[in-house]
């Protein structure tokens, strides 16, 4: 990855060839990536994929095999955690238990030496940025989860920080909460303006906070791009699983038509857009969001690409939206959402259907990707 | 506060029982240490007022109070060396133990538990053979004086045992697990994440041990501290067998006392006075480093 | 140069901890070593390698019988001090009651007594009482100051056991004595087995308190304490290593049953 002047001048996030091995296996292996000054970035994958550990080395809690991290000109792959430009807010918090609330935000200004009235007005002020002014004497352990999260992240934004790195911050917090403090978090990071590097594993976590995801599986990063982007346009059969759901069929490439290719899924021919194609032979995955099918009983009338032949094998009903499983004529099943927004009639079990679906939403991988890599 | 408790109550599953229940569980050995260890206390205290009768072995009860005076002029010596070799044992050991612990609780890996059981190992040879083998290790015929004492780093005249440094070294030396397990226990307890937070917070090595580390250990210090002060400060073995006449300490004079010289009350009032000074300095030192539930 | 620093910095630790482990096993090393010494009384310097003393532990005059006692006394004031503990635990453990702060006191007292005060203030109840110390007075107070030791193991093990899982017991309709034996006793049972075997160590190398209770009962430790003026004959070291050995191997045993057991689960 070119590393121009423009981007390391405006103090970006630059990880050249980063490795991290332990014997054979490659926790994170020769990653390389920038992460612009003032984005916040989220760095999503499963457990294991090294998500955590690319962070802890950006930390400086880990140290990296091979490779370089910067942040701007500086090189700090070397450098010892308290010695860094960067600051985490854990896992679990890890709030000083045995400190008060204020104590703990001003934790790492007394380490720098700052004079009392300077930390007295920089805790207070960030206190009031989250709304917990009234909390200052109390210990973490008195504080609820949403409460010690706000906290953790007032410890860690107070030094302002050059990079701010957020480790599954979200993970303790019950759903409802979780919901509220990622507008919070995505909030708190427009108004400082920090850089903020995001790891989790919660897809809906990474797009509602984010302006840029890396998707990592392995040790590598599979894809990177704004959140509409991975999802309009996966370009890997891990990606199209792990963020969503897909429905991916085989087909061969038969043809072009203008803008569109043409993939022969079964006998059926279906129009993809060749700028969302990343197949590079004949054989290609097709890729259907399950929301993008529009489901009708056989014989109503239908445009765009068709599939025919199906059979509802099993219907839940969930409210905004009722999930079909649908059995196709080649023997697998197919998902589809149908927002529940028309007065049609419920498809029953065992219904005959017709699925069709607008040419624009039709991605394509290559036939090689595996169809289940990524599934939940 | 009250809603507090209760949400603590939940936590830790301590239900509210008006049945008699717990009381069942607690007589039996309530009673055993109210019958074997207060009334014995309380025997002690009587027995420290009384002044020899008429025959050997036979006390009359007098209240004098001046026995006490008495005692602790006579023994004076023995009693503030007992409480200095207690405090630099303490100190030694605190100074062995705490890397110790500290190194199992955050380096050992999966060698934690093989580690955690060679502490108190050694604890399983008896303790007497243990310093008897001290005093030969060290002694006249040992290695250790033969090899210093040819490298002329000691001259002839100088020995290792018999001396307070033994007494001292023995001493802590012999309630080292007592110190180790505990400072272990709150050690372990701590989220190795709040000292990744520390650094993190620019706090550098030292300064996360300073300012986490240790005030998160202190209940492990503090009990570490008592378990060894108290009975190094009471023990007399070690004195007798590590150091001369002129290191003894105040279990040697209770010892004889009772047994050589049969004055029961002399003795009595030495120790109520020895429990009563450690009482004291434990409310002292607990109230000061703010650990209130021990147990 | 650089990386020697940059190693010996980081396991700094390490190696100190090596060399407490070492101070830790010179004396115990000692004992084992001259369980082999050839010597005939005393057991001061190297005579020479010999397997006698193994073959013959209760050579010495008395040695077995002081050893007989000692378990006598260690075997009775464990089973006591166990039991007796283990109740008290469970209600310090489980239940919120009046008198809970005297009850921890109580507990705590005996531990921040030194033995010699304990010794001498039993010693002066019975004489007061009349009463002759034998190998029962000297149970009785083995089981006093081992109380204690047993209620803080076991009272640990007791917190820190999940009350969901007594609920658990009680939804899937065991009543309370059932969800007792069957649920809360097998999970605090190694708790009650650590407690046991401290019970036990601390009895059986008990001295000073033995010294002021046990009138002219002989034990392994006064054994020892005894013969140390004269030299101690080198079976004494084959009976301290061999119950080195004994709870090494019990301790050892333990934690390969309960790791295979997590294992399996």
């Amino acid at each position: 990855m070119a590393v121009d002047a423009s981007t390391s001048a405006r103090g970006d996030l630059i990880l050249k060839n980063l490795t991290k091995s332990y014997g054979d296996f490659s926790a994170v292996d020769d990653l390389s990536l920038v992460v612009p000054k003032g984005s916040f970035f989220a760095l999503l994958g499963p457990s294991g994929c090294g998500k955590t550990t690319t962070l802890r080395m950006v930390a400086g809690l880990e140290e990296p095999t091979s490779g370089s991290i910067f942040v701007g000109e500086t090189d700090i792959t070397d450098m010892k955690p308290y010695r860094r430009p960067v600051n985490t807010v854990f896992q679990n918090y890890a709030l000083f238990p045995h400190l008060t609330i204020f104590e703990n935000i001003a934790f790492g200004l007394r380490r720098r030496g700052i004079t009392e009235a300077e930390v007295k007005t920089a805790v207070d002020k960030v206190l009031n940025l989250i709304e917990l002014p009234q909390l200052a004497t109390r210990k973490p352990n008195q504080l609820s989860g949403g409460q010690q999260q706000r906290i953790a992240v007032a410890r860690a934004i107070v030094n302002r920080p050059a990079l701010l790195l957020l480790d599954e911050p979200l993970g303790a917090l019950d759903l409802k909460l979780r919901r509220q403090m990622q507008i919070e978090l995505k909030w708190i990071q427009t108004e400082i303006g920090i850089t903020f590097v995001h790891v989790t594993h919660d897809q809906e976590e990474a797009m509602t906070m984010a302006d840029t995801i890396a998707v990592m599986n392995k040790g590598k990063i599979e894809q990177m791009g704004t959140p509409e982007e991975l999802y309009d346009s996966p370009k890997t059969a891990f990606v199209a699983n792990f963020l969503g759901q897909s429905n991916l069929i085989p087909g061969e490439v038969s043809g072009s038509d203008g803008d569109n290719l043409i993939v022969d899924l079964f006998g059926t021919k279906v129009a993809v857009p060749k700028a969302r194609s990343s197949a590079r032979g004949n054989s290609a995955l097709v890729g259907v969001r399950p929301e993008k099918f529009r489901i009708a009983a056989e014989g109503k009338s239908t445009h765009g690409n068709v599939l025919t032949g199906g059979v509802v094998s099993d219907v839940s009903y969930i409210g905004v939206s009722t999930q079909y499983q649908v059995e196709m004529p080649w023997g697998k099943e197919v998902m589809v959402f149908e927002q529940n927004d028309d007065e049609e009639e419920m498809l029953r079990k065992g219904a005959k259907v017709v699925l069709s679906w607008e040419p624009i939403f039709t991605f394509a991988l290559d036939g090689s990707e595996n169809v289940s890599a990524g599934s939940h | 506060m009250a809603a507090f408790r209760g949400a603590s109550a939940k936590v830790f599953g301590l239900k509210d029982n008006k049945s008699a229940l717990p009381y069942l569980l607690l007589i039996p050995g309530l009673l055993w240490l109210a019958i074997f260890f207060i009334v014995p206390i309380f025997s002690l205290g009587q027995m420290s007022t009384k002044v020899p009768g008429a025959d050997i072995g036979e006390f009359v009860q007098e209240y004098r109070f001046s026995n006490y005076i008495d005692a602790f002029n006579s023994s004076k010596e023995q009693f503030l060396r007992s409480f200095l070799y207690g405090l630099l044992a303490t100190i030694i050991a605190l100074a062995i133990a705490y890397p110790l612990a500290y190194a199992i609780a955050f380096k050992s890996g999966k060698w934690k538990n093989i580690l955690l059981v060679l502490v108190v190992a050694p604890f399983f040879v008896s303790f007497l053979l243990r310093t008897i083998a001290w005093k030969q290790i060290l002694g006249e015929e040992g290695p250790v004086v033969s090899v210093l004492r040819t490298l002329n780093i000691i001259s002839v005249n100088t020995s290792i045992t018999s001396s307070a440094f033994a007494v001292v070294t023995g001493l802590a030396y012999n309630f080292l697990p007592f110190m180790t397990l505990p400072l272990y226990a709150s050690l372990e307890r701590i989220d190795p994440r709040t000292l990744e937070a520390a650094g993190d917070l620019y706090a550098n090595g030292f300064t996360t041990f300073r300012k986490v580390t240790l005030p998160l250990s202190m209940p492990g210090v503090v009990a570490g501290t008592l378990l060894t002060f108290i009975p190094a400060a009471g023990d007399y073995i070690n004195a007798t067998i590590l150091g001369s006449p002129s290191n003894k300490m105040l279990g040697n004079v209770i010892e004889a006392r009772f047994f050589k010289i049969v004055d029961y009350p002399a003795a009595a009032a030495l120790s109520f006075t020895l429990m009563a000074a450690i009482l004291i300095l434990i409310t002292i030192y607990t109230k000061r480093t703010g650990t209130e539930e021990l147990v | 140069m650089k990386n020697l620093t940059k190693w010996l910095s980081k396991n700094l630790i390490r190696i100190y901890a090596f060399f407490a482990f070492t101070y830790l096993f010179i004396p115990v090393l000692y004992t084992f070593v001259f369980s082999f010494n050839d010597s005939r009384k005393t057991n001061l310097i190297w005579k020479g390698f010999t397997l006698d003393k193994w073959k013959n532990p209760c050579g010495a005059p008395d040695i077995c019988s002081a050893l007989g006692n000692s378990f006598v006394i260690g075997f009775t004031a464990t089973a006591i001090s166990t039991v007796l503990g283990t109740l008290i635990a469970f209600a310090l453990g489980r239940y919120r009651f009046k008198g809970r702060s005297a009850t921890n006191l109580l507990i705590f007292l005996p531990m921040a007594t030194p033995e010699i005060v304990l010794g001498a203030s039993l010693l002066t109840m019975f004489v007061n009482l009349g009463i002759n110390t034998s190998i029962l007075t000297a149970i009785i107070a083995h089981v006093m100051f081992c109380i204690s030791f047993v209620v803080v193991t076991v009272k640990a093990r007791v917190a820190s056991l999940d009350p969901r899982l007594e609920q658990a017991a009680m939804d899937l309709y065991a009543n309370e004595w059932q969800t007792f034996r069957r649920v809360t006793l097998p999970l605090v049972a190694p708790g009650i087995a650590a407690a046991a075997l401290l019970a036990f160590s601390l009895s059986f190398d008990d001295f000073i308190i033995t010294n002021f209770t046990a009138g002219t009962v002989n034990t392994f430790p006064r054994f020892v304490y005894v013969s140390a003026g004269r030299g101690i004959p080198a079976q004494a070291n084959v009976i301290g290593s061999a119950m080195f050995f004994l709870a090494l191997f019990i301790v050892v045993a333990a934690q390969i049953v309960s790791s295979r057991r997590k294992a399996k689960i």
